[in-house]
């Protein structure tokens, strides 16, 4: 199993794209953040008033939706090549001639990329954190490492990578097409907990409440800053499951498909 | 040692291989021949395990491929050269292969160098030509040092000189005492490579036997027969229940007699034979006679 992860660390950074969106995303994620910690500071400054300094949430710039969107994004569209890549290319055909053990390859991947998108989640994550707070640090409104909530925001975005990348993987399986596996990939990340927002009806809150974007929303709040309440709110307990439960399903998707399929 | 047991494989309504049963012996090269769509590829990659046959049974050394857990070892495979991504290296390809099945990083090297990639084994696979990525593919089968070897159609995109490389090569792994089994769909390349034949059209056996043997049957020898009086020997050849097909330039070809018999006729009615050539069968013509009711794909045909 060893020899088999150690295969697809080869083949994972032999693709020079791989290192490229990676190392660029990380940038973006954490440029947007930064960014956005600056414009509230400058506001502060420019205000002058101790209101707008209270108005302001330190966390929510260090984990800005739109930028851990594109987070998932990128882990997902590598862990969904990882698996597509070989299934377009043909050399799907090579590695199981190589290795029939299937379940070992999808194994091993699932090992592999979970692993390398937790470091990329974690460096992102606590970079941004970091980053952001020091620059709110300025106008003394920066948050320590050890603040309540900092270390489970920075863990659950970490995870989100991870978690994005096994459901990419888990698309890229079932799908095996370049197009078709990004499409439904976008759909389900990202269009599909924007169809099932709203509180009118209690079905629909809760499907929205199952996407991995709403338990990361929950699990990045700042404690000591309640949001405005919602009627059916995402508990802690909760959040941490839909995290679990979309990896558990991605994974065994993955592995089933690649082993009953023909290829 | 290949076995393949009452093999069956259907997509849908459509039967690609059709109880097919066969026996691939080590030290020789066994050619698998049959036309385009008749099942070989389908028939390699359920030897592989790439593929669940529907029915039947195919092993390579004595066990279904699919319960190996690593393959390299059992057997090397050239199924199509564009199985490999684009977008690594020759030697990137080749050393996540050979890491998975245990195989020391020097025979990667060592296989590059066999096959003539050596120099450009950094290069992405994306820019290779076809008979480089065919190499490649080659490279990739030889890695693990296997008794078996399987090589789907892997003379195609091979300039002359490779051609003749692989088949030099070919010869050899047999010579060694393993298990060599090519596919093609022109007879003309197994002629020079193959030392056994199996022939498939419509996913049934047509011939397993020698190639020798092979050559001998299908279309009976003729005889190429010149002489200034055509009509005088055709009445005579036919006569004696020959047939003759005239052609423009005076001579004739003859069928049903034997040079000897031609020129015995030919004394007895004194007539002049300026030439009297046997023509033996091709195998070329043997494969495709013996195909022609199992094409799938025949010219100026729907269906």
């Amino acid at each position: 199993m060893n020899r088999l992860i150690a295969a697809e660390w080869i083949k994972l950074w032999s693709l020079r794209s791989t290192s490229l969106v990676l190392l660029s995303g990380a940038l973006v994620i954490i440029g947007i953040t930064a960014n956005s910690a600056r414009s509230n500071v400058d506001l502060i400054r420019r205000s002058g008033s101790e209101e707008q300094r209270s108005f302001i949430d330190p966390m929510h710039a260090a984990f800005m939706p739109d930028a851990f969107q594109i987070l998932m994004l990128i882990a997902g569209s590598v862990g969904a090549i990882t698996i597509f890549g070989e299934y377009t290319s043909g050399l799907i055909r090579t590695t199981f001639a190589a290795i029939p053990a299937r379940h070992e390859v999808a194994a091993a991947k699932i090992i592999l990329i979970a692993a390398v998108m937790s470091v990329l989640g974690a460096a992102v994550a606590a970079a941004s954190f970091g980053i952001t707070q020091a620059i709110y640090g300025q106008e003394g409104v920066g948050m320590p490492f050890g603040a309540p909530g900092t270390a489970r925001a920075i863990a659950a975005s970490a995870l989100l990578a991870p978690l994005s990348a096994l459901v990419g993987m888990a698309l890229g399986a079932m799908i095996r097409h370049a197009t078709g596996t990004m499409v439904s990939l976008v759909g389900l990340l990202f269009l599909l907990p924007a169809l099932v927002r709203g509180e009118t009806y209690r079905w629909v809150a809760e499907i929205g409440n199952a996407m991995p974007i709403s338990a990361w929303s929950a699990l990045t709040d700042n404690p000591a800053r309640p949001d405005h309440p919602a009627k059916y709110p995402v508990t802690l307990a909760e959040a941490w499951t839909v995290f679990g439960a979309w990896a558990l399903v991605a994974v065994v998707v993955t592995v089933l498909v690649v082993r009953r399929r023909d290829v | 040692m290949i076995e393949a047991h009452e093999l069956t494989k259907r997509y849908g309504r459509t039967t690609a291989v059709d109880g097919l049963s066969f026996r691939v012996r080590p030290g020789v090269v066994t050619g698998f021949l049959g036309p385009n769509g008749s099942g070989k590829t389908t028939t390699l990659r359920t030897a592989l395990g790439l593929n669940r046959p529907t029915a039947g049974s195919v092993t390579i050394g004595g066990r279904p491929f699919r319960e190996r857990r690593r393959g390299m070892r059992h057997a090397g495979a050239l199924l199509d050269a564009q199985d490999v991504h684009p977008g690594r290296s020759a030697y990137a390809h080749l050393r996540a292969l050979a890491c998975a099945n245990s195989i020391p990083r020097g025979r990667v090297t060592e296989v590059l160098e066999e096959v003539g990639l050596a120099a450009v084994a950094r290069r992405r696979v994306g820019g290779y030509s076809l008979g480089m990525k065919q190499r490649l593919g080659i490279a990739g089968a030889l890695l693990g040092d296997p008794p078996v070897l399987l090589f789907d159609e892997p003379l195609n995109g091979l300039d002359p000189e490779g051609v003749l490389w692989s088949r030099g090569l070919f010869h050899r792994l047999a010579a060694e005492g393993r298990t060599v089994f090519v596919s093609s769909h022109l007879m003309s390349e197994m002629e020079q490579t193959a030392d056994h034949l199996i022939v498939i059209g419509r996913g049934r056996l047509i011939a397993d036997e020698p190639l020798a043997r092979f050559a001998a049957r299908g279309t009976r020898p003729s005889v190429t027969v010149r002489t200034p009086d055509p009509g005088a020997l055709a009445r005579a050849l036919r006569s004696e229940g020959a047939a003759l097909e005239t052609r423009g330039d005076g001579s004739c070809t003859v069928t049903g007699l034997s040079t000897d018999r031609i020129a015995e006729i030919a004394l007895d009615h004194r007539i002049v034979l300026h030439e009297l050539v046997p023509r033996g069968s091709s195998l070329e013509e043997a494969f495709l006679e013996l195909t022609a009711d199992s094409s799938d794909h025949r010219a100026g045909e729907s269906g």
